[in-house]
């Protein structure tokens, strides 16, 4: 009898322990800051991850993806797969479940039309939507009934999973955004800025490009979380003060983005107040080779473009050269500590898609020489630079203001000097480099120059539209304004060909095949793009702040709902 | 003196309208995009149907007019809507940051505040440190505190707001502890703790700009002592036996106050303005915060806007100050 009680009574404390800890709003107040505020928490009307990570703290998809790039449901009650019978079998449909019971933070039920309405906002011609990608290819999103949201696509889609899923393209509340669809879109400040969520927050307060303060959502469908009271965003300064602020006073909680030299990364840390955490996911530092000749003694409205090769750049061996020349981990130790890899990828993950290329990790200085000899390439007047047909091996490297990648430009002078190529350095502000107009010099689709430096990455661990950018036709050229993604101007019909057959594929294992090849025929087979270092997300958070999984393939927010306070 | 203010104040109008006219094509011509801080992932056409929704794509000239017509009609009526409840600016387009879409004048009505308290407060603290250095340096021209206030000055000229801010920041906030780094914009003062708080906040960067201020302040008011310690008058006063504080600060003083009162009226609009560097630092959400992100996110019609207002305050300001100058010195009359 007594073993029967205390048996009981030891059941009965396991069962109080998690609801003593887990009460909502027990642990007060969170408070985040971000190197760059905070401007709009409407993700379809932004396209700034800061913005974005704020948004997705009050606004929820479908389904995200966790940190191993897995798909979990967050709304949905589940991932509609071809075994459960959510993706029709010829894949031209998804159909989502909703979780029975949802309230929206001011108490109105959630509905199949909401997603629907979310559909057709961001996909109004005249409304904008910086998420557009999310909703290309589908036809039509139902309401089969209130709990049921069909997707129809246009034409059968390998990964449906795109609509409604991840941060990036939340649902909205049809009754607070009805007035908003279209050319009103930017007009509703309140709803844009205030927008009624189901997440583990909703927003109270907000100055533009400031402060964004929330609170517990009162319908928040799991009543233990979130377990802080309220949330604080405050943005602004630089990365060096926000990391400060949470490894060094310990004023915050949580600072994303603390993207800082190593040697202040290791200073800080020392401090004991906080932690870095790192998440890896397909940003890669690269050097972009252009394959047209951007000589400015050629008219306008044909340099850089297809119909002149560039002279030096179009042969194979230069560009190995150029590659093996560079020696990475000493990018990755001066440059990014534990926020950087040395990588020969444009693809370096997830594992299962990231090929095994590692050929490029050792600098061979004298493999680089040797090759540029091969080409031609000779010092024939004793100047320490090379020639051939009395033109000088020499190149113009452009990259954006930007400290590592002055210090990165730096050294990669210094190892092409060695081999012989004469470099001339620049650096343009980075608003227009990656502005895109079309009348500036300057821009990086223009590519005015031999070798550009800059980082990019797929916003989905599935990286079939990323591969698209190398297709011909997305080269860049005065007929497209000069947009486009093929920056390089790379085209070869086999890699067009393999891409094609990829967006035709199903089978996961073989889609992960293909995706190698074509980041192989990029990279090591063409060294047409250079990469140099695979970049993570550096983010700090405070040794009083549990619950905290940073996160590459969604916002680091995600599961802001399961963070506590360490007590 | 009322007609040279009325003749004054008329000629503003076509330089304004000159300046916001220089003021949108240096804007519109400077190179840079909204665009450019969209992620590389978003593709071309997508960019295109963000920029058409601005409203960017449109002809310059077209989006001048278009702005003359919000800021001066637009604006002014939605105030006027908000006082006395009519409805003239109702269903008429306000002034939208390409930013955050939000209204600009809503942000810098967010912000003004902010501006006007710390960088205010760094201005008067600034004046009140450097008066009476510089008086004194003057009147003991070379002597040991002389020497100190001219080191002193040199300090706060040449030191950058950026360095001596990051260095206070490492010294009062990380090494003692007694100053939060980053400013609280969220604060309400409502009783003596949180005015306590709110004072601990505004301390490292009213530190920082006083410094800055001070430091200019200071010699000017020294250089103008100097001038006048020399004059005749002095001589009659001393020789008449009064004292050498009456010399000092009422004859002496008085007449130095002139060109310096000038100068720091001339400095008003620089408050307005904001102190881009120290506001960044120190998380501060004051005006210059805001113009320095607008023009990194290539917001023109934050830009420009604020770039007008701060041409405005200064055309005012130096009237103000050829006004002031009038009314102290008797000598100078302008009709």
């Amino acid at each position: 009898m007594k073993m029967r009680a205390a048996l009981l009574g030891a059941v009965a404390v396991m069962g109080l322990a998690p609801a003593a800890f887990a009460e909502r709003g027990a642990d007060g107040e969170v408070k985040l800051t971000f190197p760059q505020a905070v401007s709009i928490v409407n993700p379809y009307l932004s396209g700034g991850t800061k913005d974005i990570l704020a948004a997705a703290m009050v606004l929820e998809p479908l389904a995200v993806v966790d940190p191993n790039g897995v798909l979990v449901p967050r709304l949905a009650v589940e991932i509609p797969t071809m075994e459960n019978g959510g993706v029709s079998a010829d894949m031209t449909s998804i159909t989502w479940k909703l979780q029975p019971g949802l309230l929206w933070s001011d108490g109105t039920p959630v509905t199949a039309d909401d997603a629907v309405f979310t559909w057709q906002y961001c996909t109004h011609p005249e409304g904008g939507c910086s998420q557009a990608t999310k909703y290309e290819g589908v036809a039509s999103v139902e309401a089969v009934d209130p709990s049921t949201i069909k997707v129809t696509f246009s034409a059968p889609k390998p990964n449906p999973y795109t609509a409604f899923v991840s941060g990036l393209s939340p649902i909205l509340q049809k009754a607070q955004f009805e007035a908003c669809i279209g050319a009103a879109a930017p007009t509703c400040t309140d709803a844009n800025n205030m927008p009624i969520g189901t997440g583990p927050f909703k927003v109270v307060g907000f100055t533009v490009n400031d402060t964004v303060s929330m609170e517990a959502n009162p319908n928040y469908r799991d009543p233990a979380k979130p377990a802080f009271a309220t949330a604080v965003i405050k943005g602004g300064g630089d990365a060096e003060g926000s990391a400060r602020a949470v490894m060094e006073t310990g004023e915050f909680d949580y600072a994303w983005n603390t993207q800082i030299p190593p040697d202040s990364q290791a200073a800080m840390a020392a401090a004991g107040k906080g932690q870095f955490v790192v998440a890896f996911g397909t940003l890669v530092e690269r050097i972009e080779m252009n394959m047209t000749d951007p000589s400015p003694e050629l008219p306008e409205g044909e340099r850089a473009t297809v119909k002149h090769p560039h002279p030096i750049l179009s042969d194979i061996k230069v560009r190995t050269a150029l590659s093996k020349a560079i020696d990475r981990s000493i990018l990755v130790e001066v440059g990014y500590g534990a926020g950087g890899k040395p990588t020969c990828n444009v693809i370096p993950g997830p594992e299962a898609w990231a090929s095994d290329n590692t050929a490029c990790l050792t600098q061979d200085l004298e493999g680089a020489k040797a090759l540029l000899e091969e080409a031609g390439w000779t010092d024939s007047d004793g100047d320490g630079i090379r020639d051939k047909d009395g033109k000088k091996l020499s190149i113009l490297y452009q990259t954006t203001v930007n400290p590592i990648r002055q210090d990165f430009q730096a050294l990669i002078k210094d190892w092409w000097t060695e081999i012989g190529v004469e470099v001339e350095l620049k650096a343009i502000d980075p608003g227009v480099f990656f502005g895109g107009d079309p009348g500036s010099p300057d821009t990086f689709q223009k590519f005015y120059a031999d070798v550009e430096m800059y980082a990019n990455n797929s916003d989905n661990p599935d990286p079939e539209t990323y591969l698209g950018q190398y297709q011909c036709k997305n080269a860049p050229s005065p007929e497209t304004q000069w947009q486009g993604e093929n920056i390089n101007r790379f085209c070869d019909p086999a890699y067009d060909a393999l891409h094609a057959e990829l967006t035709q594929t199903t089978d996961l294992a073989k889609r992960q095949e293909i995706a190698k090849k074509l980041n192989d025929m990029v990279t090591k087979d063409s060294m047409v793009v250079v990469p140099l270092v695979h970049r993570g997300t550096l983010s700090a958070h405070s040794n009083t702040l549990g619950g905290v999984q940073i996160n590459a393939w969604d916002m680091e927010t995600w599961n802001v709902a399961d963070w506590f306070r360490v007590k | 003196m009322l007609t040279f203010t009325l003749r004054r104040l008329l000629l503003a109008i076509p330089t304004l309208l000159v300046i916001s006219l220089v003021i949108f094509l240096l804007v519109d011509l400077a190179p840079g995009s909204p665009m450019s801080e969209i992620p590389l992932t978003v593709p071309p056409e997508v960019r295109q149907k963000m920029i058409e929704a601005l409203g960017a794509d449109q002809p310059v000239f077209v989006r001048y007019l278009l702005w003359l017509r919000q800021f001066f009609w637009v604006e002014p009526a939605y105030l006027i809507d908000g006082w006395f409840g009519t409805t003239w600016s109702e269903g008429e387009q306000r002034i939208l940051s390409w930013q955050s879409r939000s209204p600009v004048f809503t942000i810098i009505g967010q912000r003004i505040p902010q501006t006007l308290i710390v960088i205010g407060t760094a201005y008067l603290v600034g004046i009140l440190i450097a008066l009476p250095i510089g008086i004194y340096s003057a009147y003991r021209q070379y002597s040991l505190f002389d020497q100190g206030g001219t080191l002193f000055a040199m300090i706060g000229f040449s030191v950058p707001t950026f360095f001596s801010g990051t260095l206070f920041i490492i010294i009062f906030a990380v090494w003692l502890g007694w100053f939060p780094t980053k400013y609280d914009t969220q604060l309400v003062v409502n009783d003596w703790n949180s005015f306590l708080e709110q004072m601990r906040q505004m301390a490292l960067p009213v530190m920082t700009l006083g410094l800055a201020n001070a430091a200019a302040i200071s010699r000017y008011m020294r250089s103008s002592m100097l001038d006048n310690m020399t004059m005749d008058y002095v001589r009659t006063a001393r020789a008449k036996g009064m004292t050498e504080r009456t010399v000092v600060l009422k004859h002496v003083l008085r007449n130095s106050l002139i060109p310096v009162v000038t100068v720091i009226a001339l400095g008003i609009p620089s408050i307005f303005g904001g102190a881009i560097i120290t506001e960044n630092l120190f998380g501060v959400n004051g005006i210059g915060a805001a113009l320095i992100g607008a023009i990194h996110a290539s917001d023109l019609p934050m830009v420009q806007t604020l770039a007008f207002i701060f041409a405005v305050l200064i055309v005012l300001f130096n009237l103000i100050a050829d006004i002031l100058y009038g009314l102290l010195d008797p000598r100078i009359r302008y009709d």
